[in-house]
């Protein structure tokens, strides 16, 4: 399909704003002045309609597919959520409105919508304070990272290293290495993360640990308690990786567990919709000795009921976004929190473990389950077997999407080979979950029969397997370049 | 139950494949001790009630202040198509583009996104957007101190304060000098730059307009800096980009802007995001994702993530940065916008509102005792020194229904009298009379 810039007409009108009065010679001196046009495109609004009405065709969504993919738990978003976050109420309000003289009156809805979504997290999580700052989950680590680093500076302790499990998101280590830490990796033993590699690891030097539980292996960490003790005995703190929190509402709380801090994925556990690639938000919580290093602002409420933004911390780490995060995405999670209410929420993390585990049942027989007992909200398989004939797991994606679906997650985490992780979450029925294992069986069949016929999928898609390697050799990432 | 298709019959079965008897049996393997202490959470609500609670709390906000603030964050008009092409479930259900097939939608859509900030701001290519624009400038900062193994960085206080601080709280533990070269009644003070860059160097930082509304040109400190082997970044505001001279023009190696001006509601902080360009020598240096054109195998056209060996997910703490995720919804917003006006159409929304604020300046420096803080020319945005204190004027207009800008004393102390004003094309020539008249009156 031909860019929006190859459909481009020079003199087509879209939405045509009136003209100024002036021109730019009178308004700027022409050493000031931009040379040549941008040329961006020129078209009609019924072009450009058409144009992003004819992409959006070609892209795979919840609303259409099903996206058992693990890790991500792509689990339906509520739409009511999205004519929320549309008020205007919100959508007009300007983020330096609360920085004037008595601008917190302005703008009460906002904060109050803020403080009580730090209040649920802090409930559910079992931490002492939020911060609704960290614009993505990452962005959360990094944040977590700072205000962890900020802790030790303060108490005088030094401390150089972080700790990650080896199943740990990509994402962990890079947080940990541009907040200036060293990295050390930590093996797992049986899918978990294994004390006495730890206590290997483990010094003086080491400042915390980077956790997901239940982990990227959908496993829960036995050894926690231990882990713990282990990390206290040297002032290391516990960090908690909220990718995978959708298991765990109602039935563990990671500051109950001991861990120190954590973030969450309001665009994962929170029902607020992915957008091909973001915005997400990544809100942090903290213990309460963690508490005076957060980001600012924070917003609190006095005694009147009223709700204000405070800046005068004088330990916080200082700003890690403009204002206060994305706060689009936080009301959205606000509304899923208010409208499932407690049982709501612990229904979800039961469902989304009875989902994975009924798939994982009904595909044990066919790909190789390396930890084959109850799971948590998502499972890895390994399709080890079937690359022995030549079938790789990137070919079983490939041949899923040809079915409709998209593909679970493949090659992560990298200790499993071939690896393929399933998360259906709870908002799938039965019978999406059956109709999926039963096409995945006979791509399973055919890859037995006619593996040529499953490497080449997929066929039914606007375009068939796209040649990456030649993509980043001549790296044309635009369209003049 | 909201959102869980189950039905009785179905948990049934399903508990039943799995081979346990009930939903608690799933989580034996979570000790009782590390079983929550409270769970204290409110019932649900209905979905008509949840809408009536958070429709009453927006209601809480005050959105019908005549606004004059600016400071980097817009209210420009939104053509209603953005809205209703963004609404497609296909767009924003669905996730990064991992398996490029069953997504050349959103694909395809970000490599027109890279091309068009790219032309816009005039430089060679750019990633799928990061988190904002305080970001972008700080990934900016990160990408020169990589490719120059320099440790200092100049930066102009004339560059938003609101990312300086935020540029101060990431590099707080890492290895590097930041020195701030402070302004010239408000002007770029490019002299004092220049005398500032060594050999230890890593990049010089200006922001264009600069946060006081100037409109500036840093050729000849870009060109004196790269003689010295420093990276030159332009934070930019991409409206004005169509018009004033360009951070390509200029010798930028880097260009970042925050994109919330092209399409995004203002939303009380975000989401925005953060546009980031740079010239084709620094691409593997950029972090993020990226889209390239490649072709199928039957030699079709086709999009796909590339250069994934810089990203996280491959070389986890050697990576170019920890971002994982983008704002590619935002992106999205940020292209169909631009593709609705047009070059022609964002060239007159930009000279809209700078006629509005030559306007609101000429009116303003006219009353009694107010003075403009700058001389150059200035963009949309402007600064003006009243003879009292600017909270207390701001707080005195704001019981009239106005902001008259954003008192700059907050974070530039000294200016404690001046205010920054804002205007775009959506004010009107009425809106700045009553502000001019009101804030005569005030003073």
């Amino acid at each position: 399909m031909s860019t929006v810039f190859e459909k481009s007409v020079p003199g087509r009108e879209g939405v045509w704003p009136d003209a100024p009065e002036h021109d730019m010679g009178e308004m700027l001196p022409a050493d000031l002045t931009r040379e040549a046009p941008a040329a961006l495109p020129s078209l009609s609004e019924l072009d450009v309609v058409r144009h992003f009405s004819m992409l959006s065709r070609k892209n795979y969504g919840v609303d259409s597919n099903f996206y058992p993919l693990g890790s991500c738990t792509m689990k339906y978003n509520p739409k009511f959520c999205e004519d929320i976050a549309g008020l205007p109420g919100f959508s007009r309000l300007h983020p330096l409105l609360p920085q004037l003289p008595r601008g917190d009156e302005l703008t009460q809805g906002a904060l109050e919508v803020m403080y009580e979504t730090e209040r649920w997290l802090c409930e559910i999580t079992g931490m002492s304070e939020f911060t609704l700052h960290p614009m993505a989950g990452a962005h959360g680590e990094l944040t977590g990272v700072l205000t962890m680093a900020a802790y030790h500076a303060d108490k005088g302790n030094k401390k150089t290293k972080i700790i990650c499990p080896d199943s740990a998101h990509g994402t962990n280590p890079a947080s940990a290495a541009i907040a200036g830490y060293e990295v050390v990796s930590v093996a797992s033993k049986d899918g978990i993360v294994d004390p006495d590699a730890l206590a290997a690891v483990l010094t003086d030097e080491v400042a915390g640990m980077m956790m997901t539980c239940p982990n990227t292996l959908g496993l829960f960490e036995k050894n926690l308690p231990k882990i713990v003790d282990m990390l206290r005995s040297v002032d290391a703190l516990l960090y908690y990786d909220g990718a995978n929190l959708n298991a765990i509402m109602g039935k563990m709380r990671v500051g109950d567990a001991g861990f120190d801090v954590v973030h969450v994925n309001l665009h994962k556990t929170f029902a607020t919709p992915h957008g091909g690639g973001g915005p997400g938000s990544g809100p942090v919580g903290v213990c309460e000795k963690l508490v005076p290093y957060l980001p600012i602002s924070r917003v609190v409420k006095d005694p009147s009921g009223r709700f204000h933004l405070r800046y005068d911390y004088p330990k916080s780490i200082g700003y890690v976004a403009p204002f206060y995060g994305n706060f689009g995405v936080v009301l959205k999670a606000y509304a899923y929190m208010l409208r499932l209410g407690r049982e709501g929420l612990i229904r979800v993390s039961e469902n989304a473990v009875l989902a994975a585990n009924y798939m994982r049942k009904l595909l044990d027989d066919v790909l190789e389950v390396p930890y084959d007992r109850i799971c948590m909200h998502e499972f890895v398989a390994s399709a080890d077997k079937q690359s022995h004939k030549g079938v790789r797991a990137l070919d079983i994606a490939k041949a899923l999407l040809d079915k409709g679906y998209h593909a679970p997650t493949i090659y992560f985490p990298l200790i499993v080979k071939e690896c393929l992780m399933f998360e259906p979450t709870e908002t799938e029925s039965k019978q999406t979950m059956d109709e999926f294992v039963k096409d995945l069986r006979e791509i399973l069949a055919q890859a037995e029969t006619d593996p040529a016929a499953v490497q080449t999928a997929p066929v039914t898609l606007p375009v068939t397997r796209l040649d990456e390697t030649a993509a980043a050799r001549n790296m044309h990432i635009t369209q003049d370049m | 139950m909201p959102y869980v298709p189950h039905t009785t019959a179905d948990t049934r079965a399903m508990l039943e494949a799995v081979g346990v008897s009930s939903m608690e049996e799933l989580f034996a393997e979570i000790p009782q001790t590390l079983r929550p202490k409270s769970f204290d959470l409110p019932p649900g609500m209905s979905e008509m009630d949840t809408r009536a609670k958070i429709e009453d709390l927006s209601s809480r906000n005050n959105t019908s202040l005549v606004s004059f603030l600016g400071g980097g964050f817009y209210d420009h008009y939104v053509p209603s198509a953005v809205d209703a092409l963004i609404s497609r479930g296909e767009f924003y259900t669905a996730y990064t583009p991992y398996q490029p097939e069953a997504s050349q939608g959103t694909l395809q859509a970000i490599f027109e996104y890279q091309t068009a900030v790219s032309r816009l701001l005039d430089m060679d290519c750019s990633n799928a957007s990061v988190y904002d624009g305080g970001t972008a400038l700080y990934e900016a900062m990160m990408m020169a101190v990589r490719q120059t193994r320099r440790v200092k960085v100049v930066i102009s206080e004339t560059v938003s304060p609101i990312y300086r601080i935020l540029l101060g709280t990431y590099t707080k533990n890492l290895n590097l000098e930041l020195v701030t070269v402070p302004h010239a009644s408000g002007a770029t003070d490019f002299a004092a730059m220049e005398k500032a860059v060594d050999a230890s160097t890593a990049c010089v930082v200006v922001q264009n307009p600069s946060f006081f509304g100037c409109v500036e040109d840093a050729s000849a400190l870009f060109a004196s800096a790269k003689a010295k082997g420093a990276v030159c970044i332009v934070s930019a505001y991409p409206v004005l980009a169509s018009v004033i001279k360009t951070p390509g023009k200029m010798g930028a190696d880097i260009a970042v802007a925050e994109g919330q001006s092209l399409g995004l509601p203002l939303s009380f902080g975000g989401p925005y995001l953060g546009i980031m360009t740079c010239t084709k020598a620094m691409v593997r240096q950029m972090p993020g994702r990226i889209v390239g054109r490649t072709t199928d195998s039957q030699g079709r056209t086709g999009y796909v993530l590339t250069l994934q060996a810089r990203e996280q997910h491959i070389r986890r703490q050697k990576a170019t940065s920890n971002i994982c995720s983008n704002q590619a919804l935002c992106a999205l917003r940020c292209l169909i916008h631009m593709c609705l006006l047009g070059d022609e159409g964002l060239r007159r929304t930009a000279r809209t509102c700078m006629e509005n604020a030559r306007y609101a300046a000429g009116k303003l420096s006219r009353i009694k005792g107010v003075t403009m803080l700058t001389h150059g020319p200035v963009g949309n945005e402007f600064a003006i020194t009243l003879p009292r204190p600017a909270q207390d004027v701001c707080l005195a207009m704001i019981g009239r229904g106005f902001v008259p800008g954003f008192p700059l004393g907050r974070y530039y102390p000294g200016l404690e009298n001046s205010l920054l004003v804002c205007c775009t094309e959506k004010h009107s020539r009425r809106d700045i009379d009553i502000l001019a008249a009101w804030l005569e009156d005030e003073l």
